[in-house]
């Protein structure tokens, strides 16, 4: 269990690590947290001919409020989201922050980024799921400019994503902000990837609910999106029988085992209860 | 430790060559061709070494015994791979990196065969795992057969039909295995620092396999992080290590790491029981017919061989229960998969996990109470010493107390009440186990199983230095239990001395004269016990000295709180440090026969006696996800006299951890093809601090005459009441729902799939599991 052999860069920007990427070539990966590509490297199921260090980046450490949307800069640490106290982030995107606990344990949150994350695409991933959630766009620089990935396109396939070799991404804009959100999901032992996991927000507009998102992990490649769940949702009064229709809907789309469609419909109950409970608490 | 400042394998610092296997990626096939060229080419690379270029040493591990079918071990592979993971050859280079650089480009042309995964696989493949066994079965033994079982079944009123089985689990220990071999040229040895539980069996089979003689070998053993059984066999990449330090005359050295370790270390507990048991009316077992087999993996691991699963198995089965009538068969099958070695419990998980399911499912047949029915059956204290129809003798136990006690505990802790709530949707059980285990197995019992290398008795020796301090060795091999602490006790008792003024000293083959090492419950009855003996001797010496002293018969002198003092006159006193400083200094003013080697030797070979305990759990199950969480946790255990209550309790925690793990998280599993799918620590759960509950721990003592310290052996007790203790709170807690689990482990979708898909979250938020 040791990485094959590669070649290390430091960068200290994001153009730099960009300009460093093209030079390499297709073979050059970036490191942040390292806490998907070392493993993986060490089980040798990745052999990078060279590492691209974004560590000292620290002016993509940054979480922002512009208007409506949450700008998360791409070397956010897992520990930054779960531990800010920020109204910039609970107005709205509360989720976010009680949504970081289930990632790993807290040596991995204190090393993981944000952007790592999204880059790693893993479509079970706490940040996929609510970047799918909150419709974000993927800020992505290189040489030849930036541009605004969105999240519609961005997975491709198994821990694919849609950047160019060279693109770094920079920050994770969060938008469509809603007042009631939550994610839930299970693994056999703590700190494990999710079996399954789903994630929510919806607005309540004179008792009901309007604007419902609905994701679903670890049951594709890809954060999978239940569109389905906003129609039905849309109008309705939040209930345990509303909330169960909802799993119905969710389990249909979900295309996976027997077990996993059991998890789904679990899930899906329970982190529409504690968007409900967690904001009347934040409230109370 | 804590500080630090301990030293294990790796911490020790050589310039040495580090080794890397390359291994076979199939789980089954013919090896057509080895290509080690490019690799030998490759930057940093010494060499690689094929088992040719070694001259293919084995290692065979065999029972003396008509129904066992030998087979040898190459410690590489030449003309067969027989696992997945099976070392096929060596790279040597200068560091580890390089080293598995170079492994990767080790070219191996396999024609890959039909795995053999189940043992019914044994019966579909036309190339047979061994050639020597054509269908599999390597060793084969009706252990018991009762002429009348059958007429007795025939006759009673209950007779259950059951089958339960095992996953395959792995040691993993914190430290995985590791070595570094030197040469000693001055010495004319190799010198073999390892991480084991048996230094002086290390010796032994690897001086068998390079024909050395034994004192050529020298084995030292630093700290060890851990065994739990892994490490009481050889293993064949550390007899490489040595076989290429030997041949190279260079340090050469070898960590394994976790992926190596749970693919490619010896795995175990992977058994099946076909069992009938008879009962009357009022719930007494009158028969019981045990089918059992195991599946051992691809090869007999030295040196306690594959017999050591089944054989156990079958002659232990009983337990505390009279079970009247008893057959029991033991097979051995060969597979595609790693080999098997003892893990902590041997058989006894599985055996009590049989025995307590009978119980709960007798109960369940007759309208019985299943704790009604356990005492019935149980061994009471007015049968001991009472001999079973295993014709094992049970010297005195507290199986009834324990039981009864278990009961009260769980009462007190008010189970019952907590059972009952449904409020937050989880349903909840309870589980209550009674069992005792053979521990400290001496050669009167071990040569039985029929091993040319029969374990069992251990030797130690104490010398006292000029300063009243002593040093003991011991053939045993502590190796996170304590040892340095409750023999330290041990001895310093015996001599009035402190335990800080005694040092064990352990794991090195060329100072402690001989011994079998740290398994089975074993060292502080056994080890303990031949330290107590030599420490006898030595205060026999120190009490003679002091006696002529002081001009009175030895006996008469009584060594405590660092003084040899006259019994009736204890201002007539010598400090015992000035006693070893006149001993060794004024030689010639004592006249007692050997004054001058203040020294005791001794040794202690006892049958083996049985500790017992009564477990109980009580789990939450979330029927939305599957979960289960076994909250609270009570053991009652007996194991005479306990000398260090810390340590006891310590090993009674982590046994129940580890058992937890066997009922609901570990397995080793495998696809169609034979390949391990659950070889890293995302994939092979191990549970960790957030998965156990706290331990709630009572003793009762019962002494024992069979042992020096009236200490029976307690170092896996834990592991083998939990995984039933548990598996019986889950089923009590789905009870009404589907057919009861009889298989660990018992995963999320298992749970889900017994209550049915349709069943979903009750109305209140469950609680997550943390």
């Amino acid at each position: 269990m040791k990485p094959p052999p590669f070649e290390f860069h430091r960068a200290h920007s994001a153009l730099e690590a960009s300009r460093l990427l093209a030079e390499l070539g297709e073979n050059a990966k970036l490191i942040a947290g390292g806490q998907s590509l070392v493993p993986m490297m060490n089980f040798r199921l990745a052999h990078p001919a060279a590492l691209v260090d974004i560590n000292a980046l620290s002016d993509l450490d940054y979480i922002r409020r512009e208007g409506d949307v949450l700008a998360v800069g791409a070397l956010t640490r897992h520990r930054t989201v779960e531990t800010s106290r920020d109204a910039a982030v609970h107005d709205g995107f509360g989720v976010l922050p009680r949504a970081a606990r289930w990632i790993g344990h807290r040596p991995i949150r204190t090393r993981g980024t944000v952007g790592g994350s999204l880059a790693h695409a893993d479509g079970a991933a706490e940040w996929c799921m609510l970047a799918r959630l909150f419709d974000a766009q993927i800020r992505l620089l290189s040489t030849r400019g930036e541009r605004l990935a969105s999240i519609d396109t961005w997975f491709q396939g198994f821990l694919g994503n849609d950047a160019e070799p060279d693109e770094v991404v920079t920050e994770v804009r969060f938008r469509r902000p809603r007042a009631f959100g939550a994610l839930s999901e299970f693994a056999q032992r703590a700190g494990d990837f999710a079996a399954a996991a789903a994630a929510v927000a919806f607005d309540l507009e004179q008792g009901r609910v309007t604007r419902l998102g609905l994701v679903l992990g670890g049951v594709s490649t890809e954060p999978l999106l239940v569109e389905e769940a906003a129609e039905l949702a849309d109008g309705e009064s939040p209930s345990d029988s509303l909330f169960r229709r909802v799993a119905e809907v969710a389990v249909a789309a979900a295309d996976t085992d027997t077990y996993r469609r059991h998890l789904i419909s679990t899930l899906v109950q329970r982190a529409l209860r504690e968007a409900l409970a967690a904001e009347e608490t934040s409230r109370g | 430790m804590l500080r630090g400042e301990g030293t294990f394998v790796d911490d020790i610092h050589r310039d040495a060559l580090h080794v890397a296997f390359v291994r076979s990626p199939v789980a089954s096939g013919w090896v057509r061709e080895i290509d080690t060229a490019e690799a030998a080419a490759m930057p940093g690379v010494v060499g690689v070494f094929t088992g040719a270029d070694l001259g293919h040493p084995t290692l065979t591990a065999v029972l003396d015994r008509p129904e066992f079918v030998p087979t040898a071990m190459p410690m590489l592979a030449a003309d067969k791979v027989r696992f997945a993971g099976e070392p096929v050859a060596a790279v040597l280079a200068e560091s580890r990196y390089a080293a598995e650089d170079a492994a990767e480009a080790v070219w191996i042309e396999i024609e890959e065969l039909p795995a053999v995964v189940d043992i019914e696989d044994n019966a579909r493949v036309e190339v047979p795992v061994h050639d020597v066994a054509e269908d599999g079965v390597l060793l084969d033994l009706q252990m018991f057969l009762d002429p009348d079982l059958e007429t007795t079944m025939s006759q009673a009123a209950l007779v259950l039909d059951e089958q339960f089985s095992f996953g395959r689990v792995a040691a993993s220990p914190m430290e995985a295995r590791a070595c570094l071999v030197e040469w000693a040229p001055r010495d004319e040895q190799i010198v073999v620092h390892i991480s084991t539980q048996i230094p002086h069996q290390v010796r032994s089979g690897i001086a068998q396999a390079l024909r050395l003689p034994e004192r050529c070998v020298r084995v030292v053993v630093p700290d060890v992080g851990g065994g739990f059984g892994v490490k009481t066999v050889l293993g064949r990449e550390e007899v490489v290590v040595a076989a290429l330090a030997h041949k190279l005359r260079r340090a050469v050295r070898w960590t394994e790491d976790r992926q190596e370790h749970l693919m490619a270390a010896f795995h175990g507990h992977e058994q099946r029981f076909h069992v009938r048991a008879a009962f009357d009316s009022t719930g007494s077992m009158l028969a019981l017919d045990a089918d059992i087999r195991v599946n051992v993996g691809a090869y007999s691991a030295y040196p306690f061989s594959l017999g050591v699963e089944p054989l156990m198995a079958a002659s232990e089965m009983p337990g505390v229960y009279k079970v009247g009538k008893y057959s029991a068969r033991g097979r051995g099958y060969a597979s595609n998969k790693a080999p098997t070695a003892p893990y902590r419990g041997v058989s006894r998980p599985q055996i009590v996990f049989v025995m307590e399911r009978l119980m709960d499912k007798a109960a369940a047949a007759l309208g019985l109470d299943r704790i009604d029915i356990r005492l019935r059956n149980t061994i009471a204290d007015t049968d001991f010493p009472y001999t079973g129809p295993n014709f094992v003798t049970y010297e005195p136990g507290s199986y009834v107390e324990a039981l009864q006690r278990c009961v009260t505990e769980v009462e007190r802790a008010g189970w019952a009440t907590r059972k009952q709530d449904a409020t937050d949707g989880l349903l909840r059980g309870i589980g209550i186990i009674n069992f005792s285990e053979r521990t400290a197995f001496g050669t009167s019992v071990m040569g039985m199983r029929k091993m040319p290398m029969t374990p069992g008795f251990e030797v130690a020796h104490v010398r006292m230095d000029p300063t009243g301090h002593v040093t003991l060795t011991s053939g045993t091999l502590g190796h996170g239990q304590g040892h340095e602490t409750s023999f330290a006790q041990v001895v310093a008792d015996r001599l009035g001395l402190t335990p800080d003024q005694v040092k064990l000293r352990q794991g090195d083959t060329d100072l402690a004269a001989f011994g079998w090492g740290t398994w089975g419950s074993r060292s502080l009855v056994v080890g303990g016990g031949a330290a107590a003996r030599a420490a006898d001797e030595l205060a026999g010496k120190l009490r003679a000295i002091a006696g002529e002293i002081f001009g009175v018969e030895p006996h008469r002198i009584v060594l405590a709180d660092g003084l040899a003092s006259v019994d009736d006159k204890p201002e007539a006193n010598v400090e015992i440090a000035a006693l070893a400083a006149f001993a060794h200094f004024q030689s010639h003013q004592v006249n007692v026969n050997d004054s001058q080697l203040l020294e005791g030797r001794g040794s202690f070979d006892p049958p083996g006696m049985f500790s017992n305990a009564a477990h109980a759990a009580f789990v939450e199950v979330d029927p939305g996800t599957g979960g289960v969480r076994v909250t609270d946790y009570i053991v009652v255990e007996d194991c005479g006299v306990v000398v260090n209550p810390l340590i006891v309790d310590g090993q009674v925690r982590g046994g129940v951890a580890q058992g937890i793990a066997a009922a609901l998280y570990e397995e080793i599993s495998f696809s169609p093809e034979g390949q391990p799918l659950s070889v890293n620590f995302m994939d092979y759960l191990v549970p960790t601090a957030c998965e156990i509950p706290k331990v709630q721990i009572h003793h009762l003592q019962t002494p024992t005459d069979l042992s020096v310290l009236g200490a029976k052996g307690m170092g896996e007790g834990g592991t083998i009441g939990a995984p039933v203790a548990v598996a019986t709170a889950v089923n009590d807690a789905l009870a009404g729902h589907g057919q009861d689990f009889d298989r660990i482990p018992i995963l999320p979708e298992h749970i889900v799939e017994r209550l049915g898909a349709a069943r979903i979250a009750g109305p209140a938020e469950a609680k997550e599991a943390r």
